[in-house]
């Protein structure tokens, strides 16, 4: 799971194009969105589609995204119990 | 008779350097794009992360806007107007965008990308960060059209649409990249004519 949650951290830093950030600085219970690393609905849709591609999970309901891109932490679990 | 109106600032970037009403205000040695406009951000001294999610054409215009209304005393509070114009329209997006859904069997389109598929997003991008909320339109030419730009300026002036136009020419099309923008002012030194325009454009 450790594994895991660093490759997202470097996915989400690489393709949200987050600049200024560093792995370091992203908990694994931080906040994605809103307060935490800022992320927009535009992220949501590409973290969206980095699910499909890299993990084989599809989203049949983008408002699942609310709830499964809450944290790393939460976005690893989910990822862990449903990739193909 | 026509009203006379002024070019108050004009910026420059090409070439690895950017120049404020030609005097050279940054130079950079990489000829690698992404890190030249990096560079420029770091040299205005930004602090606005969503620079970095812009696609190449976003981000000349943005930074060419940055130098010219950094100089502009409270530009939120005024109605400045925005004409782009280019050749290349979005066409370096719009390349990335095909190449993401080309393969019918690995077909991910990157929203991120996607949004950036049209020319006027760098008008966009601009109002956002100076939260403008002002008349806008983006034109593709052959070339620079200085008598268009001029004209056009010239009539939302005339008709009190905007205070200020904040004009220009911003192209990027694979590593070429070419910004010149200028604000056409009310108030000022340099006559805002075609003659005048040409010449600044050209020297």
């Amino acid at each position: 799971m450790e594994g895991l949650k660093l490759e997202l951290k470097e996915k989400i830093i690489e393709q949200l194009n987050l600049e200024d950030i560093s792995i370091d600085e992203i908990g694994d219970n931080d906040p994605l969105f809103g307060d935490g690393l800022g992320l927009d609905s535009i992220d949501a849709l590409e973290l969206i589609v980095m699910l499909d591609k890299d993990y084989g999970i599809k989203l049949s309901d983008p408002k699942e995204g609310k709830k499964i891109f809450e944290s790393i932490e939460v976005m690893a679990t989910y990822i862990a119990k449903h990739r193909k | 008779m026509n009203t006379q109106y002024y070019i108050k600032n004009y910026c420059k970037i090409k070439e690895a350097r950017v120049t404020l009403n030609d005097n050279l205000v940054f130079e950079d040695d990489t000829n690698e794009l992404k890190s030249f406009f990096k560079n420029v951000y770091k040299h205005l001294e930004l602090k606005y992360a969503k620079f970095f999610k812009m696609d190449n054409l976003s981000k000349l215009s943005f930074l060419a806007a940055e130098y010219i209304l950094q100089n502009v005393e409270n530009s939120t509070d005024r109605n400045i107007a925005i004409v782009l114009s280019n050749r290349a329209s979005s066409l370096d997006t719009d390349r990335k965008h095909q190449n993401s859904i080309q393969d019918k069997e690995n077909y991910y389109p990157s929203p991120a990308i996607f949004v950036y598929t049209l020319p006027n997003i760098a008008i966009g991008e601009i109002s956002i960060k100076h939260q403008l909320k002002s008349e806008n339109a983006f034109f593709v030419f052959d070339t620079f059209n200085a008598e268009f730009l001029c004209n056009y300026a010239r009539v939302l002036l005339d008709k009190n649409k905007a205070e200020s136009v904040l004009c220009g020419w911003v192209d990027v099309d694979n590593d070429n990249y070419e910004g010149f923008m200028y604000l056409v002012s009310r108030k000022g030194e340099l006559k805002h004519t075609i003659k005048e325009l040409t010449n600044i454009y050209q020297n």
